[in-house]
């Protein structure tokens, strides 16, 4: 293909691609730089109906508005956002490092911390919902690619269904099921003959339950490329297994699983991104009590009481890319070598 | 002839008298926006604000409970989207904050003779708001329980903690209290509730320098720990919705719950048998020897944007005078408590009746309040599941405090 037919093919969607991606990011990643202006306080005497008449401080508007026409970003703050207590916290962890009381004191301590906490449950939720909805998703494949024909279809449906809810409706559907008048909270409670379990009370319930709906949401995207994969597999390798005396185990294990793995790598990149920006089930499961993330942490900056943090929420979005990054660093860099060696 | 006079005497009283009913709310020609809350008070509001629309005046509601987020840039466009904003006291706030909304005093003058004095919201000696309504948090409780513990009506957090002993004690009920506590909007009200009976402020004065986090602030704490005790385990969960529901299931003997949701308790849905008719609405409970109600005032008012002609601001202000009015007050008495002339308080107006009575506190309409709330409603997350001391859930609400002031230009 000439280069400028290529070009003319590919300029679209490099247009696109700048225009609603890099521009948006780079938009983001100016707004971190910035806080708002210092606003310009008066005091007024306030009057409301059932409480009467006070002095209270008012926002001297005419002023702010003025400010705000100069410099519409706000005040140059450099990276004092990212540093700040709600995010990296770089003054807070020196003193809690120059004075602590041991190891666990200074880890609790930094858990204590908005941004590092949040980053704590997106970490675990990312590495233990990511290999368990893969392995769940690739037993549920094996599984339904033994089922007769005439119940595939309907088999297939009923393992999206979880995919197929959206997260928030699927994630408030089992906070009522795990409630303890609902079906699986009642049932727990009769089980374990304990009348105050509950799972929504304590954190590591609640991070349990957390995982566990990600698994069950995220098993189906597993499933469904695993599948495809699966009708893939050379049957003459196979057979050969077969003949060879291989066990139904040995012929997934060394004939199977080595043909999905470039799959496996494709999943789990794609799981690893979705599952760091985990936020609806935290919503849904009404869990901020327990577990945050960085996706929640933007969403609080955002859907303040009244004034929007847009510079924290940019330097949390940041952070957040900056965390995805590092994430798929060594899966990038494995498919990067697989390429440059074929080549 | 003198027949024929008196008929046509009457038919143009008729006709007279039908016009007039037309043009009852007297609107001048323009259009109406509304954007408000949607709950049902303001539903009868802006459903009485459209009986003004004819030929020359629109009337439109948007009415959604995301209407905090979408009315700062719905009322910075020029002309604005919307013509009238219903606030309350924390979401005035960011209105006045960036000057979107006008002064009514020459509106007021003209058709604001319904108005009561109180109703005016007057900000620096200037009308910017109409209050029509007040709601706040206030005790709920359930006489047949109270009695079968052989205990007397709660009047003060002491009372209402020992209440709970006996209950519990009595094998009546395991966990006989409920308030939202949910970390998020309704824990930082309930801070401020009881922060607001202790006569204290939160911020020093003239500054936006946070004063809690003294002996007031720890006093607080020590106060909902208590209570927590006699919770049940999932009270992390409960939100306002969530509470009314388990004291509708006879679940909880005295809750801390909003005066807006009487009507929906006291009505026979959705409650099992014995509820309803042994529910007594009580002011707010207070606290530490105070004489406060451990309850923030909230009022409901109408507001007019700044970016709109003159022309639509006469007829939205003239129109929501009408939304408001003696009459459709007192066709729809239960649906609120009014701040209306001639409103006479029902059944689920008794509490927050008695907590303006016993002196409450309005929720404070500081500016920078609502970054406090927000600081309140994240940090004490920690001291409520039972994981931090009151002093360092504190030092963290200052922290987080401080760390949002700073950006948006406070301190």
């Amino acid at each position: 293909m000439p280069h400028k037919t290529f070009l003319a093919f590919i300029l679209p969607s490099i247009v696109a691609m700048l225009l609603f991606i890099a521009l948006p990011i780079v938009s983001v990643a100016v707004q971190s730089l910035f806080v708002e202006h210092q606003k310009v306080l008066l005091t007024v005497e306030t009057c409301q109906p059932l409480g009467g008449c006070s002095t209270e401080t008012r926002v001297d508007s005419e002023a702010s508005a003025k400010l705000r026409a100069e410099q519409p970003l706000g005040q140059f703050n450099g990276l004092g956002t990212y540093f700040n207590r709600a995010h990296l916290a770089f003054d807070e962890i020196g003193e809690i490092l120059r004075v602590n009381s041991g190891l666990g004191d200074v880890a609790a301590r930094i858990y204590d911390l908005p941004f590092y906490r949040a980053l704590a449950f997106t970490l675990a939720y990312t590495f233990i919902v990511t290999p368990l909805a893969m392995l769940l998703g690739f037993v549920i494949a094996l599984a339904v690619n033994i089922v007769p024909a005439l119940l595939k279809g309907p088999v297939i449906f009923f393992s999206l269904l979880p995919m197929i809810i959206t997260p928030l409706i699927g994630s408030l559907i089992l906070f009522w099921m795990i409630n303890s008048e609902g079906i699986i909270g009642a049932t727990l409670q009769a089980v374990f003959n304990d009348p105050t379990l509950s799972l929504k009370a304590s954190p590591v319930l609640t991070w349990a339950t957390l995982f566990v709906y990600g698994v069950w949401t995220n098993a189906p995207f597993s499933f469904v490329v695993f599948y495809a994969g699966l009708q893939t597999v050379p049957g003459d390798t196979l057979e050969s297994a077969m003949i060879d005396g291989a066990s139904r185990w040995e012929r997934i294990r060394y004939v199977v699983m080595p043909h999905l793995a470039p799959l496996a790598t494709f999943v789990a990149l794609v799981q690893l991104m979705d599952n760091f920006r985990v936020f609806e089930p935290i919503v849904g499961f009404s869990a901020q009590a327990n577990a945050t993330s960085l996706s929640f942490s933007i969403f609080n900056d955002l859907r303040n009481q009244n004034a929007q943090l847009y510079g924290s929420a940019g330097a949390t979005s940041l952070l957040t890319i900056a965390g995805v990054v590092v994430l798929l660093m060594p899966v990038l860099i494995r498919t990067w070598r697989e390429h440059a060696h074929k080549s | 002839m003198k027949h024929i006079l008196a008929a046509s005497v009457s038919v143009a009283a008729l006709l007279l008298g039908a016009g007039a009913a037309l043009a009852d709310c007297g609107a001048p020609a323009g259009s109406v926006r509304i954007l408000s809350n949607d709950f049902a008070a303001l539903k009868v509001v802006a459903d009485a604000a459209k009986e003004c629309a004819s030929d020359a005046v629109t009337v439109t509601a948007n009415q959604t409970t995301e209407h905090k987020n979408i009315q700062g840039p719905a009322l910075t466009v020029n002309p604005a989207e919307y013509t009238v904003a219903v606030v309350a006291n924390n979401s005035i706030v960011p209105l006045l904050n960036d000057g979107l909304i006008r002064p009514l005093d020459e509106l007021v003058a003209k058709y604001g003779q319904d108005l009561q004095p109180n109703q005016l919201i007057k900000i620096d000696g200037k009308v910017m708001a109409i209050a029509f309504m007040g709601n706040g948090q206030h005790l709920f409780y359930r006489k047949d329980i109270l009695e079968k513990a052989g205990v007397e009506a709660p009047k003060t957090y002491d009372d209402v903690l020992a209440a709970a002993a006996r209950i519990k004690e009595a094998g009546l009920m395991e966990y006989p209290l409920a308030a939202s506590v949910k970390p998020g909007w309704d824990l930082a009200a309930e801070f401020v509730n009881n922060y607001l009976s202790t006569g204290a402020e939160f911020f020093e004065p003239g500054s936006a320098k946070l004063a809690i986090n003294g002996d007031n602030g720890l006093k607080v704490l020590d106060l909902m720990r208590a209570q927590i005790a006699f919770m049940d385990p999932d009270y992390l969960t409960f939100d306002a919705g969530e509470i009314k529901n388990e004291y509708e299931a006879g679940n909880v003997a005295i809750m801390n719950e909003w005066g807006s949701m009487g009507g929906a308790i006291l009505d026979a849905e959705g409650a099992v048998d014995g509820v309803v008719a042994n529910t007594v609405l009580a002011a707010a409970p207070t606290f530490a020897g105070g004489t406060i109600p451990a309850a923030a005032l909230w009022w409901d008012g109408f507001t007019i944007a700044k970016n709109i002609s003159d022309a639509d601001a006469e007829a939205s202000f003239a129109a929501m005078v009408h939304g408001i009015s003696p009459a459709v007050v007192a066709a729809n008495p239960n649906a609120a408590t009014w701040l209306v002339k001639g409103y006479e308080p029902g059944p689920a107006a008794v509490g927050v009746i008695a907590n303006a009575n016993g002196g409450a506190r309005a929720y404070p309409m500081t500016p920078y309040m609502g970054l406090l709330h927000t600081a309140l409603s994240t940090e004490l997350a920690d001291f409520v599941a039972g994981k931090e001391d009151a002093a360092k859930a504190l030092a963290d609400v200052e922290a987080a405090y401080v760390a949002a002031a700073k950006e948006g230009g406070f301190l």
